[in-house]
């Protein structure tokens, strides 16, 4: 087999491919395409596949009522796996050959600072229903966020442990693998520390670690008064059964990421006494809430949590946002989303800022017989 | 430079040639396929330098990753890090920007080779099974180093690196690869590794320095997954260590066995398929990675000398010669 022989073959691969795929024609256009991204399988799948139960109901309900524009939505839905480099991969296939007018997703905030970048290169906007880090934002005109950012949110815990709990000494378990966790960690710290506490013990783990107990132990020999735990759900449900087991009986504190069913199926009674910030309450009374709650028990028979609120939420706005673009042109539709101002959504009213991110109160959550009951709102 | 024939020149000529007609055609390919593309590309490039080192010259090299993370990290330094303290970096544009990526990828294929150099120099003289696992640890050491450096992004990866890997970069450095390996091994020196796998002993005793041949095998495929790691980086536009992990280097050895030990064109052909085929089989959700598996088993069982068998696959030939002579 000579040189010229593979060479030739690879031409002959090559002029296939390029014949191929030439670009197809734009497609008719009688249904409007929107793509979404969530980690369907993998480490942090309960998120992903509460996002997307919450977006399809939203755009079946849609649908049903005649979609928009006169138009039908077609929803298409990958799965990143919860993998690092697949976000960027499934982002290009929906942009560049699915050809989706806008792309939602996803709820780590990593996963979305991967994707971000191309949807602002390929100029479609996208919507992020929970990623909180500030970063994401960051990326470009045309990504956006419906949920608070962690600046806000460690603010919120920092003032919650030191107010509301007395104390004074906290510690902090970071996993460093995850920007939401890193970023959360930060802000948690300078505010504590600015309003008079102190952060005796700073320790770190990485997501996918099972045994944390060598951190732990450091913590409890610190003696500090609460320990917050800024981890996703599987992790911070076996920190929390660990700690147990260690004699730690300190209250573990939160965020967003801690609000899966998963957390009280792993953790049991471990995570009793614990709080975390989060989106909305299911206790919340007001209409929205229950309708919804109503509306996706009946699908699911579960009850939602906050990433599926934020999911439906998000699918709202972006269809809001078309509906008074008037089209699906990627920059009308950009604009239009920039201007969400005040919609009445489930997890809160939605108002975006100049920075893109939507600034929504949090409620903070005790957990008590495996189930999250309401404590506080607090208000940016 | 006997064995640089005239005639596989030309060849590469062509090769670069289809390069820069995909280049000023890209524009008007669907994004998606392109991409897929260029991915299968830098597998091509992955899978045959490899096969240097697993196929040619017989040993069982299990760091491929590795070396791809040394090049991906040490050339988004150069296009992402630096720029941010250097401001004459940061104004390069267009084709300026072009040399100074390439320069990059340069840079970070040569540090991947030190570190071929590094681990080879003591480790390959180790045989089979005891230099997979060297190799297997050396990958490790690298994910777990930058894993832990803050000014490389940590566990978190680092994000926004410039989309600077064009078709053209990433097919020339396929064509590349297959030309320096399909002419390496063609050399009296390249006889070296072949009889190296035939025979290591055999070999030894009639002079060959098969641990020179070890070693020059394993950088030259480290120089090139090094490059091949800093196309990749900056086609996807994020890395992170998890990416360069012990998977991937056993999806790079999948690549040599499917394609068959040896066969510069079973591998790059391999390569090709496996990396469309992954993509079009997404829609098979979590099957997708169950089908791959089975059919890696099926094709081992129907056919274990790979998709070309036998044919081009260099044979060593050492004793023949000397019989002649």
């Amino acid at each position: 087999m000579t040189l010229a022989k593979i060479l030739l073959t690879f031409g002959a691969t090559a002029l296939l491919f390029v014949t191929g795929c030439a670009k197809q024609a734009e497609t008719d256009s009688d249904v409007i395409k929107i793509g979404q991204f969530a980690s369907l399988t993998g480490g942090i799948a309960s998120f992903g596949q509460s996002s997307d139960a919450g977006t399809t109901l939203a755009i079946e309900e849609i649908n049903a009522a005649g979609g928009v524009l006169g138009k039908q939505i077609e929803l298409i839905t990958e799965d990143d796996r919860s993998t690092a480099g697949e976000p960027a991969n499934v982002v290009r296939k929906l942009i560049h050959r699915d050809k989706v007018s806008a792309v939602l997703g996803q709820v780590a905030s990593s996963m979305s600072i991967e994707a971000a970048p191309i949807c602002q290169e390929a100029g479609i906007p996208m919507i992020t229903p929970a990623s909180t880090n500030p970063e994401v934002t960051e990326k470009g005109d045309f990504i956006f966020r419906i949920c608070f950012i962690d600046p806000f949110q460690g603010k919120v815990m920092a003032k919650f442990a030191k107010e509301n709990l007395g104390a004074s000494k906290s510690a902090i378990l970071t996993d460093v693998k995850q920007d939401y966790s890193v970023g959360l960690t930060k802000y948690f710290k300078e505010t504590f520390e600015e309003i008079g506490g102190e952060v005796v013990a700073e320790q770190s783990f990485s997501s996918g670690d099972t045994d944390f107990k060598a951190q732990l132990t450091t913590i409890k020999a610190a003696d500090p008064e609460v320990i917050f735990v800024p981890a996703y759900y599987t992790e911070a449900a076996l920190i929390a059964l660990q700690a147990r087991e260690l004699g730690i009986e300190l209250p573990l504190c939160g965020g967003d990421g801690w609000d899966s069913p998963k957390l009280f199926e792993i953790a049991g009674k471990a995570v009793d006494g614990c709080y975390f910030s989060n989106h909305y309450s299911q206790e919340d009374p007001s209409e929205a809430v229950q309708d919804f709650i109503a509306k996706y028990k009946a699908k699911h028979n579960a009850v939602p949590d906050a990433m599926a609120a934020l999911g439906y939420d998000s699918a709202y706005v972006l269809v809001d946002a078309i509906k008074r673009a008037g089209s699906t042109e990627p920059e009308a539709l950009r604009d239009a989303i920039a201007t969400t101002s005040g919609y009445k959504g489930v997890t809160g009213t939605i108002t975006l800022d100049e920075n893109r991110n939507a600034s929504k109160p949090a409620v903070v959550l005790k957990i008590a017989g495996g189930k999250a009951s309401y404590v506080a709102t607090v208000a940016p | 430079m006997r064995w640089i024939s005239e005639h596989s020149r030309t060849t590469l000529l062509i090769g670069l040639a289809l390069a820069g007609l995909l280049q000023l055609i890209s524009g008007n390919l669907d994004v998606y396929y392109l991409n897929i593309g260029l991915m299968a590309a830098i597998h091509v490039a992955l899978a045959v330098s490899l096969n240097l080192v697993n196929g040619y010259t017989g040993q069982f090299s299990l760091g491929h990753a590795g070396f791809m993370a040394v090049g991906a990290y040490t050339a988004a330094s150069l296009t992402t890090i630096l720029p941010e303290a250097l401001p004459a970096i940061a104004g390069l544009k267009g084709f300026s920007l072009q040399l100074w990526f390439v320069f990059s990828t340069l840079v970070g294929g040569g540090a991947a080779a030190l570190c071929g150099f590094l681990v080879g120099m003591p480790s390959l003289r180790l045989r089979g099974d005891y230099l997979a696992i060297v190799t297997l640890g050396f990958g490790e050491i690298i994910r777990v180093f930058i894993q832990s450096s803050d000014t490389l992004g940590g566990a978190r990866g680092l994000s926004g690196l410039p989309p600077l890997t064009s078709p053209f970069t990433c097919v020339s450095l396929a064509v590349i690869s297959i030309y320096i390996c399909g002419n390496l091994v063609k050399s009296t020196y390249g006889l070296g590794y072949l009889a190296t796998r035939d025979d290591e002993i055999a070999a030894e005793s009639v002079g060959v320095n098969t641990t020179r041949c070890k070693v020059n095998a394993f950088v030259v495929g480290a120089f090139i997954a090094g490059m091949a790691g800093s196309l990749y980086g900056h086609l996807l536009q994020y890395i992170n260590p998890s990416q360069f992990g012990f998977l991937k280097s056993i999806e790079i050895v999948v690549l040599v066995i499917l394609g068959g030990m040896g066969s510069t064109l079973g591998v790059s052909i391999a390569a090709v398929v496996m990396t469309f085929g992954l993509e079009q089989m997404r829609n098979l959700n979590e099957w997708r990675m169950v089908i791959y598996a089975l059919l890696i088993i099926v094709f081992m069982i129907v056919r274990p000398q790979g998709v070309m068998g036998t044919l081009g696959v260099e044979r060593s030939r050492t004793k023949s010669k000397r019989k002649a002579a």
